[in-house]
């Protein structure tokens, strides 16, 4: 196993007791670094990106205080950089989440060191996306009513029903494994205060009983199995604002698969790039390995390939019939006023990411990493591409409708970018980086299916 | 850009086709009867109430515009945003312009159409857009959230969102009805309302009222009668001798605003 400490072939048969448990305290404290050694410069970094954070949340101030008249929207584009965001931050969520739930569901052994990253990540960039349906409203103050007099007809509608379902199905995902490794945190020397309280307290009453076990893994698989329908309504109803209109480039079948896969390709990226700062930082090589960042470099060209297709399948379709609308929409967005965003998202987006992965010399953790930054930046774009350029289309007449962002969407947007990462540090400084309990488990299930004679110390019983 | 669609008889009657509510309900009793059957109760208990909704109406309005007639000069505009106070910003009937296959300009005066089949009534969140009991399209800007869905579906761009606020109104003339709201709410969509209190007291909407050209009918498919203030005509047949249209037929939205083409022309009735 990849994160044991680089066994070979020969000391993994001479396992023994106390070699596997030192090996086990070394990952125990190395998922904590983050939050115990987290380093002088992680308190640089947490400063200087809440000077970006604070800024959005004054300017979300300004703009309520003021109303939507303090930003570039108006009649033509009425959706613009909120809109955007939201589909962006809500679709990287979903990489998160997806590679925790089906790398379980397919037993991964490599996903290990991955996923407690990978649901942080879900849970972070969703809780910051799930802001922007609220800060893209006229009237925020109503937003109850939502609750109070809901239209089931509305997309809308169901858009939040979702996104509510799938906050809570990433809480659960990202909580229900840490309970274990709470409950062993909560009995370390270096740990105490607060923080033993805090970690007794979500580890409930977790006494690694093999009940206790044998429930967990019971509902992590159930959760996986869940999670993935959830996150794909999710995406679909997400794309039903755009896809049950009747606006050219809105209204069109494949939106629904091309939300999920956009998604998963954007949010696998961010997973990528989350994996390998906390692996550079705490020097967490050992367990996040170069084999399993690989390995998520091919679940990103897979996705990137599905989803060039997809939009290839989509303007040829819209193009070649030569109505008038769609060629309009395509001219501008492909060779007029938005076609230097389009083919820098062909290039930055799906070329280079793809080439990069598919070439040998910079399939390497750093090629895989630039190609990962490429597809995040990339995929916001794309987003951009998908709603704005549609509504500069008129409905009648000739004249074309124009959005140019205000500083105030702007600064909110550079807030919530900087969110991310500042909610991701935070939450890893305080709860463990890689899940301790379910690396152990797939370790000993490892050794139980080859056949080696099982060592137990503190992990879970048959497979 | 596309030019309005020319539709066939104005009457033509949807039978046969699959309105939205029977589409959902279809989906909704496939696939999410099973999982949330209340919330299905809720979309059937919700057609019935549209469908089956009990007595006759007493209106059901119509606008006309004869093209014939139409010089494009917007009057309209303004006086539509006279009678509802709207900054010149706002245009609730917009005026466009087009060029047809045989060079020659005409005007296009698009308002709220009356969609009996609306696509803003289903998209709205919280119900705060919805069908007044003679078919009017109205907004309850108390309640509005400024979700902007609204014009999304909207196929015919006539919704337009108070993003300033608007100007100031003396206290006396102020309206807090759906139908009628003066001044109008930031933060929320607005949209023409028909004029339907001046309609209800035997007056004019405000576009009817600057129209110089006596383009603009406003009618009741209840009395088959209409009227540009200047003339009376009877309704049906005033839109079956002179092929009336409606715009974006192919959208399946039932609008009640007709057109009769032309581009134009000095017409002497």
């Amino acid at each position: 196993m990849g994160w044991r400490a680089r066994p070979g072939p020969r000391e993994r048969a001479s396992t023994n007791a106390p070699a596997a448990q030192g090996s086990l305290r070394s990952l125990a404290t190395a998922a904590l670094a983050p939050a115990l050694q987290p380093g002088r410069w992680s308190r640089v970094l947490i400063f200087l990106l809440a000077v970006p954070v604070l800024a959005g949340i004054a300017a979300y101030g300004y703009q309520v205080a003021n109303g939507l008249e303090v930003t570039g929207l108006n009649d033509d584009v009425f959706w613009g950089l909120y809109t955007v965001n939201l589909v962006t931050l809500i679709g990287l969520s979903y990489g998160g989440a997806l590679v925790s739930a089906i790398l379980r569901l397919t037993d991964a052994n490599w996903r290990g060191p991955i996923v407690r990253i990978a649901e942080g990540t879900a849970l972070v960039t969703l809780a910051v996306g799930a802001l922007f349906p609220i800060i893209h409203l006229g009237r925020p103050d109503r937003m109850w009513e939502m609750f109070t007099r809901p239209q089931f007809d509305s997309p809308l509608l169901w858009d939040m029903v979702a996104i509510l379902t799938y906050l809570l199905a990433t809480l659960l995902l990202f909580g229900l494994p840490l309970l274990p490794d709470c409950a062993d945190a909560s009995q370390r020397s270096d740990v105490s205060g607060w923080r033993r309280r805090l970690y007794s307290w979500a580890a409930a009453d977790w006494q690694d009983l093999p009940e206790q076990r044998r429930i967990l893994r019971r509902s992590m698989t159930i959760l996986a199995i869940v999670i993935i329908p959830v996150a794909i309504m999710v995406h679909t109803v997400l794309s039903y604002a755009f896809s049950l209109t009747s606006r050219p480039g809105w209204h069109s079948t494949i939106f629904g698969p091309y939300f999920v896969v956009a998604a998963i390709y954007s949010g696998v990226a961010v997973v990528i790039l989350a994996a390998v700062a906390y692996r550079r930082a705490y020097r967490l090589q050992r367990w996040i390995t170069d084999e399993a960042i690989r390995r998520l470099g091919y679940i990103l060209v897979t996705l990137g390939v599905a989803y060039g297709y997809f939009m290839f399948t989509e303007i040829t379709t819209e193009g070649y019939v030569g109505e008038e609308a769609a060629d309009a929409l395509l001219y501008v967005m492909m060779l007029d006023r938005y076609a230097p965003l389009f083919w820098t998202f062909v290039a930055l987006g799906l070329a280079i990411p793809t080439l990069l992965v598919a070439f040998r010399r910079t399939r390497t953790t750093t090629g895989i990493t630039v190609a990962a930054g490429l597809v995040v930046v990339s995929m916001w774009l794309k987003r951009f591409l998908l709603i704005v350029p549609p509504l500069t289309q008129p409905l009648f007449g000739d004249a074309i409708g124009g959005y140019s962002p205000s500083w105030v969407e702007w600064t909110i947007t550079l807030g919530s970018v900087a969110a991310i990462p500042l909610l991701l540090i935070l939450l890893f400084r305080v709860f463990p980086v890689l899940a301790v309990h379910e690396m152990q488990e797939i370790e000993a299930d490892a050794d139980a299916r080859s056949g080696q004679p099982i060592v137990v110390t503190s992990v879970g019983g048959s497979p | 850009m596309s030019g309005p669609a020319l539709g066939t008889k104005p009457a033509a009657a949807a039978a046969g086709q699959l309105s939205r509510r029977q589409l959902l309900g279809a989906v909704g009793a496939a696939g999410v009867a099973a999982v949330l059957p209340p919330a299905v109760r809720r979309v059937r208990a919700a057609e019935d109430l549209d469908t089956a909704g009990g007595s006759k109406p007493r209106h059901r309005w119509v606008f006309v515009f004869d093209l014939r007639r139409c010089d494009g000069c917007g009057d309209c505009i303004g006086g539509c945003q006279k009678m509802h106070f709207l900054p010149e910003s706002q245009e609730w009937i917009k005026v466009y312009e087009y060029t047809d296959a045989t060079g020659g300009d005409y005007f296009m005066p698009v308002l709220c159409q009356l969609c009996d089949n609306a696509p803003c009534v289903h998209v709205c969140p919280v119900k705060a857009t919805y069908h007044t009991d003679d078919g009017l399209v109205v907004i309850d800007q108390d309640i509005c959230i400024g979700c902007r869905m609204c014009m999304a579906a909207c196929p015919y761009g006539v919704r337009t969102f108070n993003w300033e606020a608007p100007p100031n109104v003396p206290e006396f003339l102020h309206s807090s009805t759906p139908e009628y709201r003066i001044p109008q709410v930031k933060g929320t969509v607005g949209k023409c309302d028909a004029c339907v209190h001046e309609l209800r007291e035997g007056g004019l909407p405000g576009c009817i009222k600057a129209c110089s050209m006596d383009a603009i009918y406003v009618g009741d498919l209840v009395e088959d009668a209409a009227t540009n203030g200047r003339e009376t005509v009877v309704l049906s047949q005033f839109l079956r001798d002179n092929d009336a249209f409606r715009l974006k037929e192919e959208a399946g939205t039932e609008t009640r605003v007709y057109y009769i083409a032309g581009h134009g022309q000095d017409l002497d009735y």
